[in-house]
């Protein structure tokens, strides 16, 4: 298949390619911008991840210095959950989301490659510390006394970097509430949605409402190091505890904003691959927005050893145990749709089905936990390492890989390799398994969590030495899916609309990759799983019209927000150095002023779009065929 | 570019139903301007008499809550159909934006 837009693009030289990408504002590319962002991200991690495994694969190991090994926890966590897993989603959502409510692109195209370049700019300005100065080195928490104790600009990389990757988040989240509240194909009722579009709904809700108490926190992070205020700095009359409870307020709805997502692909993956609807589709919106709501309720089970006192920690508990209901809600339904179902066991398949155990496992650690008394013994061992990269990476990380092999096809319109895939996933499954399992004991046994390194012969060597081995497992899986990558795009054999087969939703009802303006005419939805109940009806074109073929109304491309972050980018870097270089004031000043001139450059701009006609239409429709 | 402008013109049915309710709406609009006016008056009055601060800080708080609500579901056109979502959503932030408070005063010492 080639579309009209891919010949055109393979003609195109290096540097227009490279301006088509910089100034794309379609929600398709800014998908795969978005990935190839959190994946160079993830692999950056991952990096991370292997140096601490290295360093505690023997006791007394002195393979980095203590100082180098607290920048490479603080920096592995931090770049794993912003600058990963979260662009990764946002990469499928981006790809996915307008497709499976039958839009032509998101509410605010423009925001969306705002919201993309703020995020990169953030995480390059905060990887930068690695080169610059220091990096961040007061754990990803970055509790306030330790963070205001750490010398060197490491924690100001951190502040400055997250505030402006978090507001490229903020915005994309925004973005799909609006997309998904207005721009929903006729007939495509709330309770029609694809479960992958009302979890990314509900996550989106989420990160509104939580990531402002992020910005309001940095914002006072960094006031108290660069400009002299005194927030959380005991001495003159601040309060320490104040950034735990704002950075939780945040911190526990991020995890969700992590996890519903990665609920809503193992959703598709399972009702796909079991030739069967949802079970339960109703009670599945529902606890996804219950999750959601108790999610804002339990920040402080993160801080129950600093001394709340027995009510709020009562409180605090019940709410906690009260999320594992609808969590239960979701496992039991996802059973039950593959209970008589035609089961295939296809590689997003084998993904999901290795979740369900392995997120249980990490649900009932959480709830472990949630027990205040216990959390006393619990807390800052190893064993909250075991619980939350269970949830993570047993949750989050298998659902990208899934996501990944099934969603390739649709966004770059080749078919990863079913074998290699299948070897990445034992890999990284048992791999992962090795690494994590025995940390619970690890943490039982008494090992602190973040420790530099251990004395030998306290019963921790074997399975510090087998946790590391898991690692290296993992890292095997994730080269394997690059080479699975490079070898597809090499062969390039181009698939069809519904390379799975068992498509049931709009997305697979175009060709893949779609036409820059998704669907020639808005489909008619008729019910939950449009494209199958098309299919059922033996309707060849995969969806109804819901209008004539008319000229499409289309936004144009813009280098305006690749210039507004730049331009906080360098406002970042003003900010840090102020006090000791004489350029840094200036610096500062400039790059805001750089930010605002873009601002209202597209404030005075006129910019109406343009139309694609409809005789170029109906050439891109016959050149997909 | 030839794109259809669709006119539709309205029955004189339509036309009146129309007025009407626009009438109706704009006697609300005024009544409830009035209302505002006469809260305020009330509040400079309670301060300018030199009444008990205990009685006149909650007082005012209240008429300042009942004027933020006329603000939005009047001025703002909330009661009008189709803005369920956003007054779910604003719900939503002020419970949590309360919790938080709620937070900061009982759980967080100084």
């Amino acid at each position: 298949m080639t579309t009209a837009a891919n010949t055109v693009a393979q003609k195109k030289g290096f540097g227009a390619t490279l301006w088509d990408w910089l100034t794309t504002v379609d929600h398709k590319k800014i998908g795969i911008l978005y990935l190839i962002g959190g994946g160079f991200f993830f692999v950056l991690g991952g990096i991370e991840a292997l140096m601490i495994r290295l360093q505690l694969l023997v006791p007394n190991n002195d393979f980095v210095s203590a100082g180098f090994f607290n920048e490479l926890i603080t920096m592995h966590g931090t770049t794993m959950i912003f600058l990963a897993a979260m662009p990764l989603l946002f990469g499928f959502m981006n790809a996915i989301v307008p497709l499976q409510i039958g839009a032509r692109d998101v509410a605010f195209p423009f925001i969306n490659s705002l919201g993309f370049w703020m995020f990169f700019f953030g995480g390059l300005f905060l990887n930068l510390s690695w080169f610059i100065d220091a990096a961040p080195d007061a754990g990803w928490t970055s509790y306030a006394s330790l963070s205001l104790a750490s010398t060197g600009h490491g924690i100001d990389f951190y502040a400055i970097g997250l505030q402006i990757a978090g507001g490229g988040t903020l915005m994309a989240g925004i973005n799909f509430l609006v997309t998904i509240i207005n721009m929903r194909a006729p007939g495509m009722t709330y309770m029609r949605m694809p479960l992958f579009t009302w979890t990314t709904f509900v996550a989106s809700a989420l990160i509104l409402f939580a990531f402002p108490p992020l910005t309001v926190g940095l914002f006072f992070l960094t006031f108290d190091r660069m400009f002299g205020g005194n927030f959380f700095d005991v001495d003159y009359g601040g309060n320490t505890i104040i950034w735990e409870h704002i950075f939780w307020i945040f911190g526990h709805p991020e995890v969700y904003i992590l996890v519903l997502p990665s609920f809503g692909i193992f959703s598709e993956i399972f009702t796909i691959f079991s030739r069967k609807r949802l079970f339960g589709y109703s009670a599945m919106v529902f606890a996804t927005v219950l999750i959601g709501f108790l999610g804002f309720m339990v920040w402080a089970h993160h801080m129950f050893t600093v001394g709340l006192g027995p009510t709020a920690n009562a409180i605090f508990a019940v709410a906690t145990m009260a999320i594992a209901v609808p969590t239960g809600v979701k496992i039991f339904n996802w059973l039950l749709t593959m209970w008589g179902g035609s089961i295939r066991v296809t590689t997003p398949m084998l993904y999901a089905l290795g979740f369900i155990p392995s997120f249980v496992m990490g649900g009932v650690t959480g709830v472990q936990q949630g027990a205040a008394p216990l959390d006393y013994q619990l807390h800052d061992s190893y064993f909250i390492v075991a619980h939350f990269h269970y949830v993570i990476v047993g949750g989050v990380v298998l659902a990208i890989l899934a996501a990944t092999h099934l969603y390739w096809p649709k966004m770059f319109g080749t078919m990863l390799s079913e074998k290699l895939g299948k070897v990445t996933f034992w890999f990284f499954f048992i791999g992962f398994h090795m690494t994590f399992f025995l940390q619970h004991f690890l943490g039982l046994m008494g090992m602190p969590r973040r420790v530099w390194t251990y004395n030998a012969d306290q019963g921790w060597d074997l399975f510090n030495m087998i946790s590391s081995a898991g690692a290296l497992l993992m890292a095997i899986g994730v080269i394997v899916m690059v080479i699975n990558i490079i070898m597809t795009t090499a062969k390039n054999e181009r698939v069809g609309n519904d390379p799975w087969e068992d498509g049931r939703t709009l997305e697979w009802a175009i060709p893949s990759p779609p036409p820059f303006y998704n669907f020639a005419q808005t489909p008619l939805v008729r019910g939950l799983d449009t494209y199958w109940i098309e299919k059922q009806d033996g309707n060849k074109k995969g969806y109804i019209p819901a209008e004539p073929l008319s000229d499409i109304h289309m936004p144009h491309g813009s280098f305006i927000p690749f210039v507004m972050s730049l331009g906080l980018f360098i406002a970042g870097f003003g900010a840090m150095f102020r006090v000791e270089h004489s350029w840094g004031l200036p610096v500062l000043i400039a790059g805001l002023v750089l930010t605002f001139l873009s601002m209202s450059l597209r404030s005075v701009k006129d910019d109406l779009g343009f139309y694609v006609t409809k005789e170029e239409i109906l050439r891109t429709e016959r050149g997909s065929k | 570019m030839a794109h259809d402008i669709e006119i539709i013109e309205k029955t004189p049915a339509e036309y009146n139903y129309k007025k009407r309710n626009a009438d109706r709406a704009m006697r609300g609009q005024l009544m409830m301007f009035a209302l505002m006016i006469f809260m305020t008056l009330i509040s400079f009055t309670a301060v300018q008499a030199g009444f008990s601060p205990l009685f006149v800080i909650p007082v005012i708080l209240l008429l300042a809550a009942v004027q933020v609500g006329l603000q939005l579901y009047y001025f703002m056109h909330m009661k009008e159909e189709g803005h369920g979502l956003p007054a779910m959503f604003m719900y939503t932030g002020v419970l949590i934006a309360f919790l938080t408070v709620l937070t900061f005063v009982t759980i967080v010492w100084w």
